[in-house]
């Protein structure tokens, strides 16, 4: 009787088992089964591409080593890393510090602020390739907004009595000079990247501590004090988001470069995302490419890492 | 009369309060600023409505002596943008709509039941929205051909969909967190199954959350490049981002055509950015500030 009662009972732990792991499995199995065959699995693929030799056409042939011995003597993988990091230090210092005064001046209820938001948010609305077009076309040496804007700057100084010549601002070209280019391509994504940080900035504002803040006025604390001792330790955690934030969409920086220079001229403004996409698909080198796009998740690891730590901590505050 | 006065005065002593502090040179900074980060959007708007010839002879701060729509009736014609946008819209409602449902479902798994692999799998989410698509790029690639679809909407389709199901299922688990358990739980002694419960208290309960997700992930697959270059080769199957890239190879001198293209390509994810612009901004904050 006693050993019936508990094989049934054990029996019953199993159904519930078993039906607890089919109602899961029921909201989890589709999304799961797309994301692992879509997302983790390429992720891993990529690793074992790397080690190989692949054309696209006959099927990749293992090398070991190779690729990753070729990419430390390549001169424009160099040209890349060094542009990169020249790129993550520009984003985390030039949007992040625009985009802080920003949020911290707009959270004042100016007059208008709304439309103050917009104006620094709309970029960000925009497609990063059409961001690239439209900044081409500015950079143009004849017919660009950028020249002719110079242009003009020039005949009131020549107007005024300096000796400059007007004509010239349409030589000056934007994207074919290998000093220049490397800046104006950085431009439109500092222009992208600025309205950004403010909104996260701005977000973060709202959850400083009211009190804290009175408190500290009590104590005194006005102006560039405040900000530094008060608000700004406050924000930390939005400053974390947003440098790594900044850091991961500089390695992921492809659609304006790959738009408006392909990474010229003559690898100034190659970054890895682009010369990944180059070697892989313009020079059917996909081996190749398979191991800058290795290096490149390499990088983003470390920087994931933060973030990820962060998160953790997070989590756990809110299961405590 | 006498009830407005307080309020009024209590308007003014508030915004005297706000006010306090910035700068009228800060302001006036602020202003400028905003008026540059703007150039570029105005400065592509008046030459797109310029005829080129009028923009050669006269150059670009002339006075225009003629508006003309022109460079837009040519962009959606002979260069095809009509045909662009359409592919857009055809790759991002299906993606859209797949991934907010598909994630709804994950988050709800993920919050509902604490098994032991629910926190490895949101990590795993987690980890996945900062990955560089340039790991994932030659292996889809390769994926797609392997299916036959390579070349086709579904390749764009189910990249977008399973990619963006991370960010998605990321946001909605902590939003469905902030609800207490309590809520399924008297469902389940009322007798309802897990999917009753999806369906009628959890999935309404997510819609803020959804369509904060819906306009931001709008905006990042119509946007997306990358994904339609590598996986759409036939020029009428493009989306109109790789489409307008497409055409300044052909039209390499007619800017005033690219321009006005690049501009009308821009109009829906305007649409959607002033028309839910408390959701989108929602939607790019509440991964940041909340863990």
């Amino acid at each position: 009787m006693a050993l019936a009662s508990r094989r049934t009972r054990s029996a019953n732990y199993q159904t519930l088992a078993l039906n607890r792991f089919l109602v899961i499995f029921s909201f989890l199995g589709i999304p799961l089964g797309l994301y692992l065959v879509w997302v983790l699995w390429p992720t891993l693929y990529t690793f074992y591409l790397s080690l190989t030799n692949w054309d696209s056409f006959t099927p990749p042939v293992f090398v070991g080593l190779q690729n990753y011995q070729y990419l430390i003597a390549d001169p424009e993988f160099q040209h890349a890393v060094i542009n990169n990091a020249l790129w993550i230090l520009v984003f985390i210092t030039v949007p992040t510090a625009a985009g802080l005064a920003l949020a911290t001046v707009l959270n004042n209820n100016l007059r208008f602020d709304r439309f103050l938001k917009v104006a620094y948010f709309l970029p960000m609305v925009i497609a990063p390739v059409i961001i690239a077009l439209i900044w081409s076309w500015i950079y143009l040496p004849q017919q660009g907004l950028l020249n002719a804007f110079i242009n003009q700057v020039l005949r009131l100084l020549q107007a005024i009595g300096f000796n400059v010549d007007p004509k010239s601002a349409y030589s000056i070209g934007w994207l074919g000079d290998p000093n220049l280019a490397l800046i104006a391509v950085m431009a439109p994504a500092v222009w992208r990247q600025t309205g950004y940080v403010m909104i996260l900035y701005l977000a973060g504002l709202k959850t400083v501590d009211a009190e804290v803040v009175e408190a500290a006025k009590m104590d005194g604390a006005t102006g560039w004090t405040m900000f530094r001792y008060v608000i700004f330790p406050m924000l930390s955690p939005v400053t974390t988001i947003v440098v790594v934030v900044s850091i991961i969409d500089s390695l992921r920086s492809f659609d304006i470069v790959n738009v408006m220079t392909k990474g010229g001229p003559v690898s100034a403004t190659e970054v890895l995302a682009n010369y990944m996409y180059v070697k892989s698909f313009d020079d059917n080198r996909l081996g190749y490419g398979a191991a800058i796009a290795v290096v490149l998740f390499g990088f983003a690891l470390i920087f994931v890492m933060m973030y990820l730590r962060q998160v953790m901590a997070q989590e756990d505050e809110g299961t405590a | 009369m006498s009830l407005a006065q307080p309020a009024q005065a209590n308007k003014v002593a508030r915004e005297k309060k706000f006010r306090k502090g910035v700068h009228p040179a800060i302001i006036v900074i602020v202003w400028f600023f905003a008026l540059l980060w703007l150039v570029p959007i105005v400065g592509a708007f008046l030459t797109a409505f310029r005829t080129f010839d009028d923009l050669n002879e006269f150059g670009l701060f002339s006075i225009p002596r003629v508006f003309t729509l022109d460079n837009f009736t040519r962009a959606w014609n002979t260069a095809n943008l009509g045909q662009f946008m359409l592919n857009s819209f055809i790759i991002t409602i299906p993606s859209l709509t797949a991934c907010v449902l598909l994630s709804s479902m994950c988050a709800y798994a993920l919050v509902r039941f604490r098994f032991a692999l629910s926190r490895p799998l949101y990590m795993m989410f987690v980890a996945g929205l900062m990955l560089p698509f340039q790991m994932l790029l030659l292996p889809v690639f390769k994926l797609s051909d392997d299916l036959g679809i390579y070349n086709t909407y579904w390749s764009l389709i189910l990249i977008h969909t399973a990619f963006q199901l991370g960010f998605c299922s990321f946001v909605l688990r902590n939003f469905m967190r902030t609800v207490p358990p309590s809520l399924f739980e008297s469902a389940v002694i009322d007798g309802a199954t897990e999917w009753v419960i999806f369906r009628r208290i959890a999935f309404p309960l997510m819609l803020p959350g959804l369509a904060a997700l819906a306009t931001l992930e709008f905006t990042w697959i119509f946007n997306d490049f990358l994904w339609a270059l590598v996986l759409i080769q036939d020029t009428h199957l493009k989306p109109v981002t790789t489409g307008l890239a497409n055409l300044r190879g052909q039209f390499t001198t007619d800017y005033p055509l690219i321009v006005a293209g690049s501009l009308v390509a821009t109009i829906p994810t305007l649409i959607v950015f002033f028309g839910l612009q408390r959701y989108f901004i929602q939607g790019l904050t509440v991964g940041a500030t909340k863990g």
